[in-house]
């Protein structure tokens, strides 16, 4: 609330003329972003403070914070304002997004203020997947950086169209029209390679105040508008409402067995009572019956509100499908191509699992191309193995069942999703899709008549994967090697795959690294899979030092056909036996990305079986895996 | 202008005219927040904590889930000092919707006698507020938990996500949120994790009351003006409420034209001297408030930062 809200005086207020005023302002979510100390945060308090927004009990605190941790000496100091966590007072940096609004009579503001920091980047691509609009800061005396650059690139990335280029501290370099004029230009530029509709550069000093609400007298040579003059007749990108109908589905409303509603926040277009719709994954058709918006019934609803739709036919829809107009439908596929922002100080891995979130949707996903890397400073395209926390690159990715989608420069809301690592439940990543990959498309699966329970039932087994993960040394092979011989015996139909037998063929193209280990166990997973789809008990014995990988396998699995088995000897122990000579070598240096050494290997949290190697015998081990896949697993299959 | 590429200056004329206006706006952000809560965790629950938020959460609650109730109960986090008007309406409310509204109290801190005049605010709200709030999370196994904060309230939960990740302890850690992209919503969680969620994020203080007036949304009414009994100490004006608040030499009880602004517990929240005693007066002399709603709170005022300081210990 801003004291231009205020009414003339209070016997002429009007409470009806107020809300239909309150009711007409338009909205405009900008971000500010920049290096750091180029005054992203003293500009916003400025923009506050400008526009009343401050309450007396706040401004006294300010002042008393100014004395204290303040930058300007005796002034009051801006930043404080929005800098609201004690870290960030102290270090005098801002190190989250925090979001603020003020309000004038034309518009109402939502404004996001991101840190500058390189460390900080996805606090910067938070901010600015909302926003409509970015004021990208530059100090006058340094002139644009990397982190400029850096800034502009994700923001154009993230779908904003309009800039406006706040050439700051111009009070340090005199008020010099040539300065202004030199920065203008290299990012004009620089930003006529991105996406933006229109760039808007104005001269300014937000501790001061000049050219943001109130012209300066010191910058006469300037004709342009301030910045909140700016912001307040900025164009708005509001053309949702004429795309094609989409709703995500959230949520099946079910509350007795005459309603069945599907909700969600409709994604654009709009949507009347009696228009045909689709279920994007299933193609089902139907009509639309009734549409509630909030809890009231409603002939049409349009793009950005929360609706509900009861449909006339019972059909098959579910969280994550997508309604959508009957003549113009997303994507459905399961392989696309798309720009992914890493937040994770752990690389992006092409070949490892993640969890992929569209607004309602989930699947599992590998990225199965790293493409290039952007460089932010040049936006040239680069050759990357691993994307590094900040970088930004171009992925093929695939999901483990089709999802629903458009291409983000159709929809920002269809064409974003976020990745989530397995294992910590973290935002590791964002990432906008550009387009659906045409083998995803054109390659279906082939219904074949002789099926895995047919397979089975040949062998009179039940498949199942036994998977044997340790450190090298650990008695993985010997166990593995025994029990195949044992099984052999008894009339089981079996297969050994042998992690160091598979890199002399299948796997001979990769190497040790972190990426290549990750391939190296995507292609036997699916190796082992299709021997047990073939019916067959498969023995893997694989290091496979990663959670993620072995969760992968696991999920690639028939439900209870994967059985992970820990050979847990320590690695001491391993070294000790060292069988093969490596571990000398690894010590020596000789050998680099030794597991357990420089390379490391996670545990099984739950494995079906634990085998602590330590003064036991081998034979032993076998006997008890055998009595214990006997009972469990293999048994005949009566079918 | 420089534009790269021609651009209108005005909004392109969208061939459907129907525009929402911001409380609209507002209204489906929380509603697409409520669904995605329902939709994503397996045990939800709506802190409930009687005032002007709490009505309006209350009431968002309803309509997103329209026409079944919200598919989780309502808890309130009783420190045994809300005014009594508070409670009388909180069980006034739950009674008229039919809902399961569960209390918990700390009854380590009502047998050690936790009291706010004699122990001081700090330890009163770290006792019955955010130590007994972790007790009942706990209880239940909740993992996740709406609140009604707002971002416009204080400046370190402006810094807060919609949906803010606590580990096993209930600790916020500001330094290492999860950044929050789009409407895509990170709802996993581990065993014992939990999200505090707050579908009223980007509201303020002027939204919620145009939203209250709007939608007749009933509130408590404290925060209309009445002749009250009050107590002027330290530059604050307190209800008393009942005879646990003993008066210090020099004090006397008088009757006062006054409302409040925000509620909490009576010895901590400060009343404002006002005649405004519908709605429409509200927001009229909102629009002329020269001091924030966080003013008449005690609680803040402990320390600086002292808002971050709570939140990382587990206060909503």
């Amino acid at each position: 609330m801003t004291r231009h809200d205020l009414p003339v005086s209070a016997a002429l207020f009007d409470y009806g003329d107020f809300i239909a005023d309150q009711n007409e302002k338009s909205l405009l979510r900008f971000l500010t972003c920049g290096s750091v100390d180029d005054g992203k945060s003293t500009l916003i308090g400025r923009l506050l403070y400008d526009t009343k927004l401050i309450f007396e009990d706040q401004l006294a605190a300010l002042e008393r914070d100014s004395s204290k941790h303040g930058t300007n000496g005796a002034d009051i100091d801006f930043a404080l304002l929005v800098d609201g966590l004690e870290a960030e007072r102290e270090q005098g940096i801002t190190i989250d997004v925090a979001y603020r609004f003020f309000s004038t009579p034309k518009r109402k503001f939502i404004v996001a203020d991101t840190p500058g920091h390189e460390q900080y980047t996805r606090n910067m691509a938070t901010g600015a997947s909302t926003a409509d609009l970015a004021i990208v800061l530059v100090d006058a005396r340094r002139g644009i950086l990397q982190q400029t650059r850096r800034h502009s690139i994700i923001a154009s990335l993230l779908g904003i169209r309009h800039i406006a280029l706040a050439v700051n501290k111009i009070d340090l370099v005199d008020f010099d029209r040539q300065v202004f004029e030199r920065i203008s230009a290299e990012y004009l530029g620089f930003a006529s390679g991105l996406s933006f509709a229109s760039v808007e550069p104005i001269p300014m000093s937000a501790r001061h105040g000049d050219n943001v609400t109130r012209r300066s007298d010191d910058m006469r040579w300037y004709p342009g508008p301030t910045l909140l003059e700016h912001l307040e007749a900025a164009a708005i990108d509001c053309d949702t409402a004429d795309k094609p109908f989409r709703l995500p589905v959230q949520y099946v409303n079910r509350p007795n067995q005459d309603f069945r509603g599907f909700s969600g926040t409709i994604a654009s277009g709009l949507v009347t009572t009696g228009q045909t719709l689709v279920a994007t994954k299933s193609g089902r058709r139907s009509r639309v019956k009734r549409v509630l918006v909030g809890a009231t019934d409603s002939p049409l609803a349009v793009a950005g509100q929360s609706v509900t739709l009861l449909l006339e036919d019972e059909i098959e829809i579910s969280r994550g499908d997508v309604l959508s107009a009957a003549d113009a439908r997303p994507e459905l596929a399961d392989q696309f191509q798309a720009t992914i922002v890493w937040f994770d100080d752990k690389p992006l891995l092409p070949g490892r699992p993640y969890i992929l979130r569209t607004e309602t949707d989930q699947a599992g996903v590998t990225v199965t191309a790293l493409k290039h890397r952007i460089n932010v400073a040049s936006f040239a395209k680069e050759a990357a193995a691993c994307l590094d926390m900040n970088e930004i690159g171009v992925c093929d990715l695939s999901t483990q069942v089709p999802i629903a989608f458009d291409r983000y420069g159709d929809n920002r809301v269809t064409g974003a999703f976020i990745l989530v690592d397995r294992m910590t439940n973290a935002t590791v990543g964002a990432g906008m899709i550009s387009h659906p990959l045409r083998r995803a498309r054109n390659i279906h699966w082939q219904k074949l008549d002789v099926d895995r329970r047919q397979h089975a039932a040949q062998k009179h087994q039940k498949p199942v994967v036994l998977w044997f993960t340790g450190l090298s040394g650990s008695g993985k092979s010997t166990i593995a090697n025994l029990l195949e011989k044992k099984l052999n015996a008894a009339g089981r139909h079996t297969y050994l795959l042998d992690g160091d037998n598979i890199r002399h063929g299948l796997n001979r193209d990769l190497g040790f690294t972190d990426e290549d280990r990750v391939e190296n166990i995507r292609r036997v997973v699916e190796v082992a899979r299709l021997m047990a789809d073939a019916g067959l008990i498969v023995l893997v014995s694989f290091i496979s030092p990663f959670r993620a990988e072995r969760q992968m396998a696991r999920e690639r699995m028939q439900e209870g056909e994967f059985v992970e088995i820990f050979v847990d000897t320590p690695f001491e122990e391993c070294a000790r036996r060292d069988p093969k000579g490596l571990y000398a070598q690894a010590l020596n240096g000789a050998i680099k990305n030794f597991t357990g050494l420089d390379s490391p290997y996670e545990a099984p949290e739950q494995p079906e079986l634990h085998l602590q190697t330590l003064g036991k015998d081998a034979e032993e081990m076998v006997d008890e895996l055998d009595r214990w896949l006997n009972q469990n697993y293999i048994v005949a299959d009566p079918a | 202008m420089s534009h790269l590429q021609p651009s209108p200056t005005t909004m392109p004329q969208s061939q459907h005219n129907i525009r929402q206006s911001h409380l609209d706006r507002l209204e489906a952000e929380a509603i697409h927040i409520f669904r995605e809560v329902a939709a994503t965790f397996s045990k939800p629950v709506m802190l409930y904590s009687v005032g002007k938020d709490s009505s309006v959460l209350l009431h968002l609650a309803m309509k997103a889930f329209y026409p079944a109730k919200p598919p989780f109960p309502f808890l309130h986090v009783d420190t045994t000092w809300k005014f009594r008007e508070m409670i009388a309406f909180r069980d006034a409310m739950m009674t008229l919707h039919g809902f399961d509204l569960l209390v918990h109290i700390n009854e380590d801190g009502v047998r050690e006698g936790i009291n706010p005049f004699v122990h001081g605010s700090n330890t009163h709200t770290h006792v019955m507020k955010t130590v007994a709030l972790r007790q009942a999370l706990d209880k239940y196994g909740f993992d996740a938990a709406f609140g009604g904060a707002r971002r416009d309230e204080e400046k370190s939960r402006s810094k807060e996500r919609i949906f803010s990740f606590r580990n096993a302890n209930h600790a916020w850690d500001p330094k290492n949120q999860r950044p929050e992209m789009w409407k895509i919503y990170n709802t996993r969680v581990a065993a014992g994790e939990s999200i505090r969620v707050f579908p009223l994020s980007n509201w303020t203080e002027l939204d919620i009351w145009q939203y209250i007036l709007l939608e007749e949304i009933p509130i408590v009414p404290l925060y209309f003006a009445k002749l009250r009994p009050v107590v002027e100490r330290a530059g604050m004006l307190i209800l008393r409420d009942d005879e646990r608040m003993e008066l210090l030499p020099g004090e006397a009880v008088e009757d006062r034209l006054v409302r409040f602004r925000t509620l909490g517990c009576y010895p901590l929240t400060g009343a404002i001297e006002s005649d405004a005693c519908d709605l429409q007066a509200i927001v009229r002399e909102m629009l002329t408030a020269r001091t924030s709603e966080r003013q008449g709170r005690v609680i803040d005022k402990d320390e600086a930062g002292s808002m971050e300081k709570k939140k990382r210990e587990g206060y909503f």
